[in-house]
């Protein structure tokens, strides 16, 4: 029997778990990343993009922390699109189409680079325990890795279960074994679980799609990537294919709606509202008569083609039907069918917000385990569970996200103090400090704070520290000097005649005024490179705005800092009704803002809540 | 941390009126104002100085140092007279001192509370300030709640989720099947909610009313007699009246009690073409002061020959009765004829207002409602863009519906501290 030792071990090589392993691999902890097969690493299992609002704010952020999957994406990219590129930039977010072989390779690549990081193949059957503790793995074979710190990603493989039509059958995601013994050992730790479904649609064969008369969307001219780094596209460009359902379709899915395993009873789990089943679609807004789909390539060498839009759990020959009822597929061949899958997800109000788990010191979860959806959100909460996993090991303070630092802490923060009722996926809408929360500052928030932690490589430091330089020397070329609304309106800047003089970045802060209207002004501007330029605009565009969300920012970090004790006994908490003391004690909120944020907390409650807090911290200086 | 001040006793006339000033600055902004230093902990007695030179009051100057005050800031107290226009005076001078500004509802006892000064720790004394506290939220509550504001400032923010949603939905969803441009249908939403603010905030100027007195201006062609009107309202000369036409060049001000209603009666010069300056400036004045007044009493026969316009509520009435042999209509300051006719009808026209006032009666309330309109307003001007602008419009809208939120008591945690703290009275 084999023994070994690592400081932290990550179960699965999904997006949350190579995430994971990187963060923690790259502060130089010695890392296994344990995984059923090799091949699994980069996977992606659904829709072949990365990013799109809010998700692409996170890719950026795990890249600013020098994360995977920003590089791995710019690799596997395929069709570059910024979202909402005519709108503020607040709200634009970088989306490519990926190829999947590709996305897979740089991935497995990326992954076999990484110093301190090892690959481990094995199907983990058992936490290795220390009383409550958990210290490492046991694996089929009956080998023994002992870690410092374990952090499981297991996805939909707890009690995953599969649907197509009325036939279903245990699996994690089509072709994969799912892990019963593990759910089995995490039952013992007796977490609250709560059961949710995703849905895929039918996978079809590209060169059975009549192509000519669909309309098609293009990628951008002028990519935006994901990475700080990366400075082209490597794969080629391709274009996607746009169709829509008719009555047709309609009718068909109606008439065997019963079939369905969603409809036909077969599934308990909540699906998300925002990607909805053609099923679902078709029964909720019954009044519109079609609905897209975009016919997405796997890839460059693949002919698979993912229908966007008609994910379903219907009979196989059901889905036939109705994919030939839409044009251009009349003669479509559907390489894998749809399904839907059903799995169990752990109630993410029980972890920190480092993703630990209190119960059983040691053990991290992070990805679809806790009831998120998407690559992204995964592969997020992989980078925290990662990085914190190490600094436990080290022996150090835990790294802390915020609301207002960064959409991970706004996606930490919603799951650990809300929990989910659907999968939970991320919308720019969900960040109320949206407008200095952007995708093109995520390196500005979030890159110092990990040359700070020690998970920022050298390349990136350098290349951070020369770009955060010539920003500071554009920024302050523009400060040096304020001018009267009559010297800007002679450089043909039209601004109130109010009298005020405004210096550059106030100038920059209206709307239609762009740096260059600022180089009659200030010559000196002439030398600063286009990109520079363009991320000073940015930056001040939304001054005005950030400024007044200051005072937000501040009332919020100044409840955080009223901090609630982890053992905190709301049952003592005289003249709370039972079910705000239970919302409480499932939520346990580490500070007074979280507890402000937890679903039907009045005023009143938090009031004695704190009042009680500062009695106890009294009685303990005393 | 900022310095905050206020007065600490109650509003009003009486013969000592406290002001209290608390935080860094206490000791320096109170030394500023008197001439000389002060001790760090004790009482002087010192005249207090405007920054021109002019002498404000005379009174007792008591400092208090850190930790060992009531806020366990640094903190001084000026006891003077206690005449609205003295304490008018110095409390100006403080709020133009930098660093200095008028202290939030309750906010001396929240920075008591948060230094640890107040004793909150014992349970009993605890649970008394909850539940005073709840009992005073709950009064409030339900006012709100079960009458019209409640309601309507539920619709509204139902309203501007409504409308913030339709452009969340533009924005996060720009690469599925939704409208990209909803702006009609927000505008129309924000639209509808900024007139129904807009009538709430009338009701709070005149709840505001009530407390600070409501104005009745006179108003006439020289020599109408309005002066005399005045004094007869007032039954004391506070005007100078005479025979000659345009006699009255300042606004000449009377407070009185009118059936309970506090009510400041303003006589204006007579309202007519003139080559005379001064008097021109005067005619200038009575136009304004006129304009702006809640309610406006006309001595005309012809009130289109006045130039300030009537509106409604607005009371006409013929001038100098006494010369008219028992015509209807008419008043007269001389014999006192249709007086008491002209009291009641202003002070029922007045009365008609007070209950109309609506629920909206706080400052609170006033400043919620003001921030909530003026983030729509912006929000307004963004929609014109298109939904090229949508990223700032949404957050206009967001600032709107959370100073909705903060009317009904769907509240921060911040501002519920402010909430707890506001049922104190301010400054003590």
């Amino acid at each position: 029997m084999k023994h070994s030792k690592f400081d932290v071990v990550v179960i699965g090589a999904g997006h949350a778990g190579t995430e994971a392993a990187h963060a923690a691999a790259r502060m130089g902890v010695e890392t296994a990343l344990v995984t059923l097969s090799g091949q699994d690493i980069g996977v992606m299992s659904c829709n072949p993009a990365i990013g799109g609002l809010g998700k692409g704010h996170l890719v950026r952020e795990i890249d600013a922390l020098d994360g995977v999957m920003g590089r791995v994406a710019d690799q596997a990219g395929i069709q570059f699109r910024l979202l909402n590129r005519r709108k503020g930039p607040a709200v634009q977010g970088p989306r490519t189409q990926a190829d999947r072989a590709l996305y897979r390779a740089a991935m497995q690549k990326e992954t076999k680079q990484q110093e301190h990081l090892s690959i481990v193949v094995g199907e983990v059957v058992d936490f290795l325990m220390d009383g409550s503790k958990v210290v490492g793995i046991k694996l089929a074979d009956g080998s023994e890795i002992h870690a410092g710190a374990v952090i499981l990603t297991s996805g939909t493989f707890l009690r995953g279960v599969i649907h197509i039509g009325d036939v279903s059958k245990p699996g994690g995601r089509m072709g994969d074994r799912p892990s019963v013994k593990l759910a089995e050992r995490l039952d013992s730790f007796d977490l609250p679980l709560g059961r949710l479904k995703t849905g895929t649609p039918p996978r079809l064969d590209g060169r059975t799609i009549d192509w000519t008369d669909l309309e098609r969307q293009d990628g951008d001219e002028d990519p935006t990537l994901f990475s700080f780094l990366s400075t082209s596209v490597v794969a080629p460009q391709i274009s996607c294919g746009i169709t829509h359902t008719n009555a047709r379709t309609h009718e068909i899915i109606q008439k065997n709606l019963s079939q369905s395993a969603m409809y036909g009873g077969h599934i308990d789990g909540v699906g998300p509202r925002y990607c909805p089943s053609i099923e679902d679609k078709i029964v909720r807004f019954s009044d519109k008569e079609s609905h897209q789909i975009f016919l997405e390539p796997e890839g460059v060498n693949d002919n698979t083609i993912y229908p966007n839009g008609i994910s379903t759990s219907l009979p196989q020959d059901v889905q036939q039907d109705y994919v030939r009822s839409i044009k251009g597929l009349e003669n479509a061949v559907i390489l894998q069918p749809g399904y839907a899958i059903e799995y169990d997800y752990v109630d993410p109000r029980v972890l920190t917000s480092s993703l630990s788990l209190p119960e059983a010191p040691g053990l991290y979860l992070a990805g679809q385990i806790n009831g998120t959806t998407g690559y992204e959100e995964a592969a997020a909460q992989g980078l925290v569970a990662g990085l914190n996993a190490a600094l436990a090991v080290l022996g150090r303070d835990p790294l802390h996200f915020t609301r207002a630092d960064s959409y991970i802490g706004v996606m930490i923060d919603d799951l650990t103090t809300r929990g989910v009722a659907e999968p939970y996926r991320m919308f720019t809408s969900r960040a109320e400090f949206r407008l200095s929360l952007r995708a093109d500052n995520a390196d500005q928030r979030l890159t110092p704070m990990g040359i700070d932690i020690g998970c920022v490589g050298d390349t990136r430091k350098i290349h951070f520290e020369g770009k955060m330089d010539k920003l500071e020397t554009a920024k302050s070329k523009l400060t040096d000097r304020t001018f009267t609304p009559r010297e800007m309106r002679s450089a043909g800047i039209n601004v109130n005649q109010d009298g005020n003089r405004r210096d550059g970045m106030a100038i920059l802060a209206f709307p239609d005024v762009s740096f260059e209207n600022l180089l009659p002004l200030v010559p000196e501007l002439e030398g600063i490179e286009a990109d520079i330029r363009l991320q000073v605009e940015r930056d001040a565009l939304y001054a005005n705005y950030i400024a007044r969300q200051k005072k937000d920012v501040e009332a919020m970090k100044r409840d955080e800092s009223y901090e609630i004790p982890r053992d905190f006994d709301y049952s003592t908490l005289e003249g709370l009704s039972s079910e705000v003391k239970q919302k409480l004690s499932t939520a346990r909120p580490v500070n007074i803002a979280q507890a402000g944020r937890v679903e039907g907390v009045t005023p009143a409650a938090l009031t004695l809540l704190l009042a009680k807090l500062r009695r106890e911290q009294r009685v303990r200086k005393v | 941390m900022d310095t905050i001040f206020a007065l600490a006793s109650a509003q009003g006339k009486a013969g000592v009126a406290v002001i209290r000033l608390s935080g860094p600055l206490a000791h320096s902004a109170a030394a500023d104002l008197t001439d000389g230093p002060l001790p760090a902990r004790g009482m002087r007695v010192r005249s207090l100085y405007a920054d021109d030179g002019s002498r404000l009051d005379d009174g007792l100057v008591l400092t208090f140092q850190a930790p060992a005050s009531f806020t366990g800031e640094d903190v001084a107290e000026l006891q003077i007279h206690g005449s609205t226009a003295a304490i008018n005076a110095v409390m100006r001078c403080l709020s133009d001192t930098d660093g200095l500004r008028l202290a939030e509802p309750g906010e001396f006892t929240r920075r008591a509370l948060e230094n640890g000064k107040m004793d909150l720790t014992q349970v009993e004394g605890l649970a008394d300030l909850i539940d005073a506290e709840t009992e005073a939220q709950r009064k409030q509550a339900q006012t709100i709640l079960a009458g019209e504001l409640g309601g309507l400032a539920e619709r509204w923010r139902r309203d501007l989720i409504r409308a913030a949603s339709l452009l969340e939905a533009v924005i996060d969803f720009a690469d599925e099947e939704v409208p990209t441009d909803v702006t009609p249908e927000v505008r129309n939403l924000i639209t509808g909610v900024m007139q129904d603010l807009q009538r709430e905030a009338d009701g709070v100027k005149i709840a505001e009313r009530i407390r600070t007195g409501f104005e009745v201006a006179i108003v006439g062609l020289p020599n109408a007699g309005k002066s005399t009107l005045l004094n007869a309202l007032a039954g004391r000369e506070a005007a100078i009246t005479s025979e000659y036409a345009g006699t009255t060049r300042d606004v000449i001000e009377v407070r009185m009690d009118l059936s309970g209603l506090p009510v400041t009666l303003l006589d204006t010069a007579g309202l007519r073409e003139t080559e005379d300056h001064v008097e021109n400036l005067g005619i200038e004045l009575a136009r304004k002061r006129a304009d702006a007044a809640d309610l406006r009493v006309f001595l005309t026969e012809n009130p289109k020959e006045l130039s300030v316009p009537m509106v409604d509520g607005d009371i006409q009435l013929l001038p100098k009765s006494d010369l008219r042999d028992g015509a209807e209509g008419g008043v007269s300051g001389k014999t006192g004829q249709g007086i008491d006719q002209l009291i009641s009808h202003i002070s029922r026209e007045l009365a008609n207002r007070s209950t109309s006032h609506g629920i909206a009666t706080r400052e609170r309330h006033r400043v919620a409602l003001n921030d909530a309109s003026s983030a729509l307003a912006d929000a307004m001007t963004v929609l014109e863009s298109g939904p090229d602008l949508y990223d700032i419009a949404a957050e206009e809208l967001r600032t709107a519906i959370r100073a909705l939120e903060t009317l009904v008591g769907r509240i921060g945690v911040e501002d519920l501290l402010d909430e707890i703290f506001s049922s104190f009275c301010l400054g003590k």
